[in-house]
């Protein structure tokens, strides 16, 4: 890079824009910690007894609020880690589920049926879902767009089927696969100890989001922007595009067996956790915080699990219940609040919850400037 | 031998509901490049509505020409939702593929919760004629006349969509659009039309689909079109996006092999024979055994 030197032209003295009135840029200074701050008050949050009624059934520190939480949070960090593929690199996989779901009955399984002690367990699954990530992206990443995502789904088929027709009876079939608690250890065990697992949860997506923006802000995070706004230019300058594509892809998919461990010990296995429904959630949960950004997909993630748990106790509440019969009964079903809020986010907020802001600026300025 | 015919023939059935599902699909992602995940939605309102007008709809029942008033009842259903579908939602995202898909994603979840909603998450009993509870044997194997009405079906749909495609204008500009939409429009003709047309055709074989698995399952469930939505995914990618015929060869393939599988190896391992053909298939030949290159 060469500057071109400017002749010496004093600069006009810049009008001060309304914007950076004092008062503003004083909060601006303190943006780069607001990340920092909203992790403090997660991590001190099981030690407030505040009730917020509406909101969660009990005080925020009852086990049954912390496990909804904690659920939310998991959710959180694996739509992060998907956003990695679909926001920042412009793969379309419908196969995310699949690693998932390997961390989730690779711990049931090393725990229950093995006897592992939980840490060679989480380790050998995270190994494990991380190599199968990378073979399976091997081979789905030489085709690419829409062959991609059928690839992709198809796979994720596999570990469906795999998981619902038991071999060995190792998976539980349909019942799933209940954590046997006597290997693990009693910090993590019984009622009591949720507000540990909700820790973990939050670990889990700090970590996450540690890692997602350390990668987009490498030069490999630029190289993927770029695989997601022009492939062909990519390899123009040289540089493969499969490996990169090849690094996101094991990168997410590791992510993604980390969260699973987590939600095994949260939740349990189910083979709910196989469907190609949660990957469709995963996909919904991105594009309405809004794909490629920061806290987007994170927001996403926790907002869409906690009202598809909530939504069912809204569903059946007296408010919805007195309203006639064709307006209760949809209402009680969260995916179909849901699926609606997404197909009208589609339309009208392109860039989900992220962009809200800016789109919202205009009106906001129109507003103060009224008085 | 007995065996080795009734597989044939329950495998043949099988790809005559992934046929149905897949041609509307293929046809769909050929011309507009719409992956269409609320295909299965389609599915699910001409199940439903036959069900509901078999008992409901005044002149239609389970028995005789009520039954052939409920059939037509459920697809025509399904055609008008699919139309609908393409008016209101897939239209105004023309040429935003991911946007499509998306939609269609969305459709899907709040389609099938909705199905929920009104008749319950469990499987209903089917009201059908009482012939096809019966059986007919061919070549001394026992074989169902639900599976016959289905695979009957769906030889006409191949027929009737191979006449209408190879035969009339419409049919000439939908498979001129498959193999170059832009020549197409610059030619002054409203491919958008086709867009519609295509959707309709699609959504009445997916709801013929829906009321005649009905009558072969014996029962309605909402989640019925999303496991069948998958296997006809993999029917279409096998057999080339946007060519019928590809689809039924890739039906009867995948049907076949599925059928057999299961019963001579162990259950669920047709499954996963079918999705190690697709990946084959994908690797060696990536434009499916006829059609267009999938990967646009």
């Amino acid at each position: 890079m060469t500057e071109v030197k400017s002749p010496e032209v004093p600069a006009p003295p810049a009008a001060v824009p309304d914007e950076l009135t004092p008062g503003h840029a004083r909060w601006h200074g303190l943006r780069p910690y607001l990340p920092l701050l909203a992790l403090v008050v997660a991590v001190i949050l099981p030690y407030s007894t505040v009730n917020l009624p509406g909101v969660f059934e009990g005080p925020l520190n009852s086990p049954g609020t912390l496990q909804l939480l904690a659920i939310c949070l998991v959710f959180g960090g694996l739509a992060a880690g998907y956003d990695l593929l679909f926001g920042r690199t412009g793969m379309l996989s419908f196969g995310h589920a699949l690693f998932f779901a390997v961390g989730v009955y690779g711990t049931a399984i090393l725990v229950t049926k093995v006897g592992l002690p939980l840490w060679q367990a989480a380790l050998f699954t995270v190994v494990g879902g991380t190599i199968l990530a990378a073979l399976l992206g091997a081979v789905a990443l030489r085709t690419v767009g829409i062959a991609f995502a059928m690839v992709t789904l198809a796979f994720a088929q596999v570990g469906a089927i795999l998981v619902a027709r038991n071999f060995g009876g190792l998976t539980g079939g349909e019942e799933g696969l209940t954590l046997d608690v006597s290997g693990l250890p009693s910090a993590l065990v019984g009622v009591a100890n949720t507000v540990n697992l909700y820790w973990l949860a939050l670990a889990y997506l700090a970590l996450v989001v540690f890692v997602v923006h350390r990668v987009s802000m490498s030069p490999t995070g630029r190289v993927l922007a770029g695989l997601r706004d022009d492939e062909r230019r990519i390899g123009v300058l040289g540089l493969d595009p499969y490996r990169f594509k090849l690094v996101a892809f094991t990168l997410a998919g590791g992510l993604a067996s980390a969260g699973g461990v987590v939600y095994s010990l949260l939740v349990g296995a189910s083979p709910h956790v196989t469907s190609s429904e949660l990957t469709l959630s995963l996909l919904v949960m991105v594009v309405l915080g809004g794909p490629g950004t920061r806290w987007g997909p994170v927001l996403g993630g926790i907002l869409y699990m906690y009202l598809d748990h909530r939504l069912t106790a809204f569903g059946s509440s007296d408010a919805v219940n007195s309203l006639p019969a064709f307006l209760s009964h949809p209402l009680s079903q969260p995916l179909f609040v849901l699926g609606t809020v997404f197909i009208l986010a589609v339309y009208f907020f392109p860039g989900g919850l992220a962009s809200l802001r800016t789109r919202l600026h205009p009106l906001l300025t129109t507003l103060s400037r009224r008085p | 031998m007995n065996t080795v015919i009734l597989l044939t023939l329950t495998g043949l059935g099988l790809a005559a509901l992934y046929f149905l599902v897949a041609s509307g699909l293929s046809l769909v992602f050929g011309l507009a490049d719409v992956l269409n995940f609320a295909h299965g939605l389609f599915l699910g309102v001409g199940a439903y509505a036959t069900w509901w007008a078999a008992g409901n709809l005044p002149g239609a029942g389970p028995d005789g020409f009520g039954f052939v008033l409920a059939v037509a009842f459920g697809v025509l259903a399904g055609t008008v939702v699919a139309v609908l579908v393409e008016l209101v939602l897939i239209r105004p995202l023309y040429s935003r593929t991911i946007e499509q898909v998306l939609v269609t994603v969305g459709l899907s979840l709040a389609g099938v919760a909705l199905l929920q909603a009104t008749w319950g998450a469990d499987a209903r009993p089917f009201d059908r004629p009482a012939w096809t509870r019966e059986v007919t044997s061919i070549l001394g194997a026992k074989v169902s006349n639900a599976l016959l009405l289905l695979i009957i079906a769906a030889v006409l749909v191949l027929g009737g969509l191979l006449a209408f495609l190879r035969f009339t204008r419409y049919g000439l500009v939908i498979r001129a659009g498959v193999e170059n939409r832009e020549m197409v429009t610059a030619l002054g003709i409203d491919v958008r039309k086709a867009f519609t047309l295509v959707f309709a055709i699609g959504g009445a074989a997916a709801a013929l689909a829906g009321a005649l698995g009905g009558v072969y399952f014996g029962t309605v469930s909402p989640g019925q079109g999303g496991s069948l939505l998958i296997f006809a995914f993999i029917v279409v990618v096998i057999g080339g996006m946007g060519s019928v015929v590809g689809s039924a060869y890739a039906a009867v393939v995948v049907g076949l092999l599925q059928q057999f599988v299961n019963y001579y190896g162990t259950t669920g391992l047709g499954d996963l024979c079918v999705v190690g053909l697709l990946a084959v298939v994908l690797l060696l030949r990536p434009q499916g055994l006829a059609g267009k290159v999938a990967t646009a």
